[in-house]
């Protein structure tokens, strides 16, 4: 078993008397895919917005612990130093590119905090120093390889905001990529895809797990994507977590199974649903 | 048909303005204030807005389709874009250089010249804020007033201009940070609104203050730069000064020349400075943090110190420039840096064309140019500065050069 990358314990979010998040508690792990489903206002997307300090959690504890040393309380953090120090990054449910930025300088900004140290906080980059311009060198290689990974080298100088949409989600996912994080969270990358850009995705994470070694947070409402790329599934359901497992286990759960369904236990699964699930 | 109503409709609008407006006039007679009327301006207002209003009706279906065939209103998508930009800068930049040498160098034209410069050196200045990191600053012009008041002030101890000029800009930021850390917070036009309160601020310290900044009065007898220490003035005891040093005639033009040589090197500095800046890391987080500042923390960049390196460098440019402005006048008052200088430099940003350089000269040269070459219009100037910014925007809603240039590319040999 990996070890453990993210540690949540009894993570509370309440709006007013809205009780977004209920008492969840969940490991994440390395070099694994964490699957992360739920009904609609489940509270999945809540959930990554205290894990990337978006807001800060009524209550509970989530601690990272970086393969390379450390620990990181991100409940006690501001979000962009989660992104900076412990090195979470995120998608977006509903794409946050740079539109108007070409697809190249959306993963430059996105290596920022490299490129900032190494512009000696702009004097050396005002002056041209060979330093900076060696690090930048290396900023756009890295911003090459990953829009080749992405198949998007040809539209590097395109503004971002006029690729499609399918690639505007992969290029969402390489920006995420190039401030080299710990953990990925995606909030339904495969929203809006077509099944074999769904498939291609599907490629991509897989990818990305195999050569960065790093933990995936996956929310997703394609079954055919959680189902078959994640390691271990997490139910939400009321912002409470009600099952967890392989993917085996969670699609047999009759928790899950009513939650998904609003029914009782007893009742047969609908075609329909069963197929949802994943069910042959 | 449905043309012709509409004009009488505006006519008639007209008619009602022009009444109270025109028609009525409080005269001042022997008899101490008098009303005197005008009602044969009424008609004459109302048949001009009629047929105006007509003609526009009438011209209406041939303006759309010359319309269509200009470029949308969205900004094209820039896969090639040329060099021009560059060379016209460059060829401007030139012209600027050799101006004093040509016979159209003369003193009145180097003054306005003068003139036109510090604006483009603010222009650009509060290009950096406004242009490039999207906040909108009303109160630049409170920034220009503290760079002015530290070198007017520090020079009656006896500083010179040059020791004088890294100070202002130094101050100018120093205040720009003291407003911007707890305003950046705030977004669009609650930032406006601040920053346009502490403009007046600034302001009605500097009238009220006055054992520090002499108040109404102002400050006098500011020092003029030297040319390497060297005085620009007819003689002075203990000094060799300009003329003879190089052993030529003296003449007061010299200092005119200094004075456009030095605030033209100040503001080409402060536009090669934006232009890099732009293609640095900073300058890029600035442009994504306009663009969405979620996802600016989402890929850990700092929005506050980010915001904040933008309003110090804006600052510390409407510092120098401040600073130029004083030795050029030799005398400062509160009623140089009023709101209306604000507005000024924010409309030459605008109507440049937000984030570009040459559109910052151009707007400049036509907003505080023009009306300079144009006193003798008198009262009329201010109509033609309202008719100018009105018909920009019909005709370039997005600035004179508007549009966004990659800061880098990729897939070089596409570009050209
Ligand atoms: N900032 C907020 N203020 C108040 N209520 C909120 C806020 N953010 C989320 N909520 C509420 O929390 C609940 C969970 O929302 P969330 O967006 O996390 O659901 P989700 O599981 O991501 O749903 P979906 O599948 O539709 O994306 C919803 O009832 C939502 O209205
Ligand atoms: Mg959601």
């Amino acid at each position: 078993m990996n070890a453990p990358l993210l540690q949540v314990e009894n993570l509370t979010m309440r709006f007013g008397g809205l009780i977004a998040i209920n008492d969840l508690s969940l490991t994440a792990r390395q070099n694994e895919i964490t699957g992360i489903i739920g009904p609609n206002g489940a509270g999945k997307t809540t959930f990554f917005n205290c894990v990337t300090g978006f807001y800060k959690p009524t209550e509970g504890r989530l601690t990272l612990t970086p393969p390379d040393g450390g620990t990181w309380p991100l409940q006690a953090m501001q979000g962009f130093r989660i992104a900076k120090k412990a090195r979470v990054a995120r998608t977006f449910q509903n794409i946050r590119l740079f539109p108007g930025m070409t697809v190249l300088e959306n993963l430059l900004v996105a290596q920022h905090n490299r490129l900032m140290a190494a512009s000696a906080f702009s004097i050396a980059g005002l002056f041209g120093l060979k330093s900076y311009r060696k690090a930048e060198a290396e900023a756009v290689e890295k911003s090459r390889q990953w829009l080749a990974r992405i198949g998007l080298e040809k539209s590097a100088d395109l503004p971002a905001g006029s690729l499609p949409y399918g690639a505007q989600r992969r290029l969402e996912i390489a920006r995420a990529m190039c401030t080299d994080p710990v953990l990925l969270c995606l909030d339904e990358p495969a929203a809006g895809l077509n099944p074999k850009e769904s498939l291609e995705l599907n490629d991509l994470l897989l990818d990305i797990r195999q050569t960065s070694k790093i933990g995936l947070l996956l929310i997703e409402h394609d079954m055919s994507v959680v189902m078959k790329i994640s390691d271990h599934v997490v139910v939400l359901d009321y912002g409470a977590r009600i099952a967890a497992g392989t993917p085996e286990q969670v699609r047999h759960d009759p928790n899950v199974i009513r939650a998904y369904l609003g029914a009782d236990e007893d009742e047969p699964l609908p075609a329909v649903v069963a197929k949802d699930l994943g069910e042959q | 048909m449905a043309a012709f109503k509409d004009a009488i409709l505006a006519g008639l609008v007209a008619a009602l303005l022009a009444l109270p407006m025109l028609g009525f006039h409080l005269g001042d007679s022997a008899q101490g204030l008098q009303l005197e009327t005008h009602l044969e301006l009424v008609p004459l207002a109302a048949a001009i807005v009629f047929a105006g209003r007509l003609a526009l009706n009438l011209a209406a279906p041939w303006l759309a389709k010359w319309k269509d065939r200009a470029p949308a209103g969205k900004p094209k998508l820039e896969t090639g874009v040329s060099r021009r930009p560059l060379y016209i800068g460059i060829a401007m930049a030139a012209a600027a250089l050799i101006l004093p040498l040509t016979p159209w160098g003369d003193r009145n034209i180097l003054d306005k010249a003068t003139l036109v410069l510090i604006y483009v050196m603010l222009g650009w200045g509060l290009n950096i804020v406004v242009g490039l990191a999207g906040l909108l600053v009303l109160g630049y012009a409170a920034f220009y007033a503290v760079g002015a008041y530290a070198f007017a002030i520090l020079s009656q101890m006896g500083f010179s201009f040059w020791q004088c000029l890294p100070i202002s800009g130094a101050v100018a930021a120093l205040f720009g940070l003291l407003v911007g850390f707890p305003v950046l917070r705030l977004r669009g036009d609650y930032l406006a609104i601040v920053t346009l309160g502490f403009g007046e601020i600034i302001r009605v310290i500097l009238l009220n203050w006055a054992s520090f900044t002499g108040g109404p009065n102002g400050i006098s007898s500011i020092p003029r730069p030297s040319f390497f220490g060297m005085p620009m003035t007819a003689s002075s005891p203990g000094h060799t000064t300009f003329h003879e040093f190089f052993d030529i005639p003296f003449s007061p033009v010299q200092r005119i020349v200094l004075l456009y040589y030095v605030i033209l090197l100040l503001a080409l500095v402060t536009n090669l400075v934006s232009l890099r800046i732009r293609r640095l890391p900073v300058g890029r987080a600035w442009d994504a943090l306009r663009e969405d500042e979620i996802a600016c923390r989402s890929l850990g960049i700092n929005p506050t110190s980010t915001k904040l390196s933008a309003f110090a460098l804006g600052t510390a440019f409407a510092g120098f420039a401040g600073c130029f402005f004083a030795t050029r006048q030799g005398f400062i008052s509160p009623e140089s840096f009023s709101f209306i200088e604000s507005a000024v430099i924010l409309a030459i940003v605008v109507l440049g064309g937000m984030g570009s350089q040459t559109g910052v000269v151009l707007a400049a040269i036509l907003l505080v140019g023009l009306p300079e070459w144009f006193r003798d219009l008198a009262q009329y100037r201010m109509i033609a500065f309202g008719g100018a910014m009105v018909l920009i925007m019909l005709w370039r809603p997005k600035g004179l050069l508007a549009g966004r240039t990659p800061t880098i590319r990729l897939n070089k040999g596409d570009a050209a």
